[in-house]
């Protein structure tokens, strides 16, 4: 355990240290800083002062173990358009876009999971096949046309909601619904596929045979082994929850950190960027390593059978 | 040299084709008992020697798992070994680990025969394509249509009928597929032709023609050959000499005539015993005891534990391969100079091959 | 916006009966060739169609103004068959700026997979030949490419790199390659392992010859259906990024960018906005269908 654990662990701080890094070479390769802060028409001995006050005369792996310094202090630069530091102003979009990600999981769990597990339990009914085309809809709508139907219906047409802003609750109700149906979708199908492999397997049968309460057979065996391969969904549902928060809240104009960057790309304000893409970054991979020591801990078994495939 | 080396194999006048000595090779496994179970080692070949001279053919029998492919491999230098040595035409053989250039030129003068043709050919390509791949890879600079009638012309000589050229592999018959595999291992007239149970996988009735195949295009050409099989009789008919293996070691080596007739090792002596001879309804002697195991073989003589006339001292001393007249048996109770049945020594490359099959 | 692994699939029932009826041969026949998938094939046909023709097909330049004719709805909402789908508020045919951004969406997504599979063969390849730490490095960056949603990197990229068509399709071509990596150092280090490639490379060949003339075609089929999953997500991919307006900018136009014009006309002209969303919603449908099939078709074992 304590290997997989270790073996994890250093994955997990691989992939952090690609990401800084690919943050330091963007930031490196995207211009010179002194010409973007002093602007071009400043004397040549500014410019020669202001690199030798940041460092940026000195050779380039200094600067890139520097870099991992000032991350680690937490000093992330200043954002060109706004002038406070960077992590000053993603911080305060944070709780925003939390305001409507949290609420959506929650949905993609509440819907998906039961809609999967009924229609395994009912295979080949109708209602299976009905839930399954709903599900369809997770992997071919996208979230912008979701969110543009879903404004359309209820905000143009009904005008039971408001189609836009963050003033009050009702205003999170359509990206909330836009974000968690479709996650649900994926959610459902993923858990059908995994409760129907578990409901093949010998011993479900041999459970059964043994004159058990089919109820007892789903509780006891099925859903507990089902929820294995649920578990590693949920790092997918992270990371697909944060791409779908940039469409939906720029589409509902909810000011939360996924509009703050499309609009510094937009603006290429590299500093913003970075610290966005840092933070996305850590929670993808805290998640990761959740799921993944979750996924031992369930599962012992499996811990070096996945150590061997990954 | 003063005093002659039992062990090794005598060299007579020229250097061997391919000289072997010492050689093994070792597999770290892990034995049965689930996540921790003991680490073991499996000596698939555990210390061989032998030579081959240009031009004959040595055949390799014993029991399957007993290390015959193995062997093929090292030999061919296709893995590398644990330890031992290989030498080619007088010169120590590229190493297998990297592949590299020098590794891959060497292929042009050794080549393989599977047991397997269908396994061993793209089903994606045509066979003259196949056959003429050898050209493409060593002969780059050959015009397409050359190399191409070259490769037509190899399928006339191994008895494949002009029009199949566009056929796939799927579309012959599992002798037809040996045949394309035998051709394109000889497209470039290599010395020495690795031999991996070529007819096992074919029916009774199409072994013959491919090994006569193979016995025609080794009179006309003069490939050495290491031919391998289970079965004593294919290696009768095929082998200027033989030797023969149990779990990775060659515990009897000489002609195939007297081998076969009077065979000097208990193992050899069961081997022959089983073969089923017409008239006679069940073998004299079976083979008692489970079969090998090549972890953490035996110590002493690795036949002990199913040996019929074990001594006590089999158990714990091995008995070295010795080596005389043409003849090389490793047993205890071998007699100590074993008189051979006939006058000949290592037989000529083309001796007149018995008609056994 | 990329799938993710669905570990099981119906086993199709097996070919019924071998009583050779007009309506056995029907159900055969739709059994082999599902009509959904039929549909499926046919709209994709429609889109190469498309494709190929979009200047001949269309009734007017895409970017043709008409400001008589602003803001006209479509066939069936008050509209009429000079613009079967409408008009936007500057008068331009929708129907003609349609089939100019399948056009557009699906070359771009066609380029872009071709880059993934190309980049990812080449360094599946690449991992299954060296093993060792070459084999490591690629599988760190497999990793890190899959610990991040590919919108995200996406993002990072365009606020780096800036807006062009060429560096946007490259882009998007790093979509994906990951999981053709590791589904062709798989099937490659599987292929090493069998006769035909161990008999080549015991011939002599380089690894070259070995794995694109001999590996590389035996194992088309599976990775065909794999990119087939992949043309999709990037459609997705490339729709969502320039509906944000970093993807295709005007006066080109694509389905997102189409899509992402029309929201601000969603009170008073939604259909500008709804041509094009159900044309992605449409096509992207169709080619999962068409690789869904394919992969039970083909490849059961690709899941
Ligand atoms: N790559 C390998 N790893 C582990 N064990 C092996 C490997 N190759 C062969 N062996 C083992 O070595 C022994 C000899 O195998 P082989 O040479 O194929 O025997 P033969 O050809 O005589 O049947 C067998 O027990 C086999 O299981
Ligand atoms: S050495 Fe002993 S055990 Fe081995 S074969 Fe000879 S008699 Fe049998
Ligand atoms: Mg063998």
């Amino acid at each position: 355990m304590l290997r997989y654990l270790l073996s994890r662990l250093g994955r997990a701080l691989v992939t952090l240290v690609l990401i800084v890094s690919a943050a330091f070479i963007v930031l490196r390769l995207s211009g010179d800083p002194a010409i973007t802060i002093l602007g071009p028409e400043a004397p040549p001995e500014a410019y020669a002062a202001f690199r030798a006050a940041w460092g940026l005369d000195q050779p380039i792996w200094m600067q890139y173990l520097k870099y991992f310094g000032a991350i680690a202090q937490g000093d992330l630069g200043n954002s060109m358009r706004d002038g406070r530091t960077a992590l000053e102003v993603v911080g305060e979009r944070v709780p925003m876009t939390l305001a409507i990600t949290l609420p959506a999981f929650a949905l993609n769990l509440l819907i998906g999971l039961p809609a999967g597990i009924f229609a395994a339990l009912n295979r080949n009914t109708w209602a299976d096949r009905a839930i399954m085309a709903g599900s369809v809809m997770g992997f071919t709508v996208p979230s912008f046309v979701m969110g543009l139907v879903l404004a359309l219906i209820f905000a143009v047409k009904l005008r039971w909601l408001p189609s836009g802003g963050s003033d009050t609750i009702s205003h999170a109700i359509l990206p909330v619904v836009t974000m968690g149906v479709i996650g649900a979708a994926v959610i459902a199908r993923f858990t059908r596929s995994a409760m129907l492999e578990v409901l093949g397997q010998p011993y479900v049968r041999t459970a059964s045979a043994k004159g058990l309460v089919w109820r007892e057979v789903i509780v006891g065996h099925v859903l507990p082994n089902a929820a294995i391969p649920t578990l590693t969904i949920i790092g997918f549902m992270v990371g697909s929850l944060v791409a779908g928060a940039v469409v939906v809240e720029s589409i509902f104009s909810w000011p939360g950190v996924g509009r703050l960057l499309v609009t510094a790309v937009a603006n290429r304000d590299l500093a913003v960027v970075q610290v966005i893409i840092l933070m996305i970054g850590t929670t993808m991979v805290g998640a990761n390593l959740a799921v993944d020591l979750a996924y031992g801990w369930v599962d012992p078994r499996l811990r070096t059978a996945r150590l061997k495939t990954a | 040299m003063t005093s002659p080396d039992l062990s090794a194999p005598a060299t007579e006048g020229e250097t061997p084709l391919l000289s072997v000595r010492g050689l093994a090779r070792h597999y770290p496994v892990r034995l049965p008992g689930g996540l921790f179970g003991r680490p073991g080692l499996l000596k698939a070949v555990d210390g061989i020697d032998f030579d081959l001279a240009r031009g004959e053919t040595l055949g390799l029998v014993g029991e399957s798992g007993c290390g015959k492919s193995t062997t093929a491999k090292l030999a061919l230098g296709l893995i590398p070994p644990s330890a031992g040595e290989i030498r080619f035409d007088g010169a120590p053989a590229p190493a297998p680990a990297r592949q590299d250039a020098a590794w891959r030129a060497r292929r042009r003068r050794m080549q393989m025969v599977y047991q397997d043709p269908l396994g061993a050919l793209d089903r994606r390509l045509g066979i003259l394509d196949q056959i003429a791949e050898p050209f493409a890879i060593h002969a780059p600079a050959t015009p397409r249509g050359e190399a191409r009638e070259r490769a037509a012309a190899l399928m006339d000589a191994v008895g494949l009928r002009p029009d199949m050229a566009a056929r796939f592999p799927h579309e012959l018959s599992g002798g037809q597929r040996q045949r394309v595999v035998i051709a394109r291992a000889l497209a470039l007239e290599p010395d020495l032709l690795v031999c991996d149970e070529p007819v096992s996988a074919l029916d009774v009735s199409i072994q013959a023609q491919v090994l006569n195949l193979l016995d025609d295009l080794r009179a006309r050409t003069g490939f050495a050959s290491l031919f391998i099989s289970h079965d004593l009789k294919v290696v009768r008919q095929m082998a200027d000499r033989v030797a023969v293996m149990y779990l990775g070691r060659i515990v009897e080596e000489g002609p195939p005539e007297t081998l076969f007739r009077a065979p000097l090792h208990p193992y050899a002596q069961a081997l022959v015993a089983a073969v089923p001879v017409p008239g006679r309804r069940r073998a004299r002697t079976a083979l008692r005891g489970d079969p090998p195991n090549p972890v953490d073989a035996p110590p002493g003589c690795p036949f002990h534990p199913r040996c019929p006339v074990a001594i006590a001292r089999c158990a714990t001393e091995r008995p070295p391969l010795l080596r005389d007249a043409g003849r090389a048996v490793a047993c205890h109770l071998a007699p100590a100079s074993p008189a051979p049945a006939s006058p000949t020594p290592a037989s000529p490359p083309h001796a007149a091959v018995s008609a056994a099959a | 916006m990329s799938a993710i692994p669905d570990p099981t699939s119906e086993p199709t029932s097996p070919a019924s009966g071998s009583v050779f009826t007009a309506k056995a041969g029907a159900r055969a026949f739709f059994e082999a060739w599902p009509p959904m998938v039929l549909i499926a094939l046919a709209w994709i046909a429609l889109c190469l169609v498309v494709v190929a023709f979009a200047p001949q097909i269309a009734p007017y330049d895409f970017l043709a103004l008409d400001l008589r004719a602003r803001l006209i709805p479509p066939v069936g909402m008050g509209g009429d068959w000079a613009h079967p789908l409408g008009t936007d508020e500057l008068g331009r045919d929708v129907l003609s700026r349609l089939i100019q951004s399948v056009r557009v969406s699906m070359v771009i997504a066609f380029l872009s997979t071709l880059i993934a599979a190309t980049l990812g063969v080449s360094l599946g390849f690449l991992a299954a030949w060296f093993r060792g730490r070459v084999e490591q490095a690629i599988l760190m960056l497999i990793d890190a490419q899959a610990a991040m949603p590919f919108m995200i990197i996406a993002l990072a990229a365009l606020a780096f790199l800036g807006n062009s068509l060429t560096l946007f399709t490259i882009l998007l071509g790093f979509h994906g390659w990951e999981r053709i990596a590791r589904i062709s150092r798989g099937l490659a280090i599987a292929a090493q392992e069998q006769g035909y490639a161990a008999a080549v490379r015991d011939l002599g060949a380089s690894p070259w010859r070995i794995y694109f003339r001999h590996i590389l075609p035996n194992i088309a089929s599976t990775l065909i259906v794999s990119m087939s999953l992949n043309f999709p997500e990037v459609i997705l991919l490339e729709s969502g990024l320039s509906f944000l307006g970093l993807g295709v900018q005007p006066p080109l136009t694509s389905l997102g960018n189409m899509v992402g014009y029309g929201r601000d006309y969603i009170q008073s002209a939604p259909w500008i906005m709804l041509a094009p969303a159900a044309a992605i919603v449409i096509t992207t449908l169709a080619i999962s269908v068409i690789g869904d099939w394919l992969r039970d078709r083909f490849d059961p074992t690709l899941r």
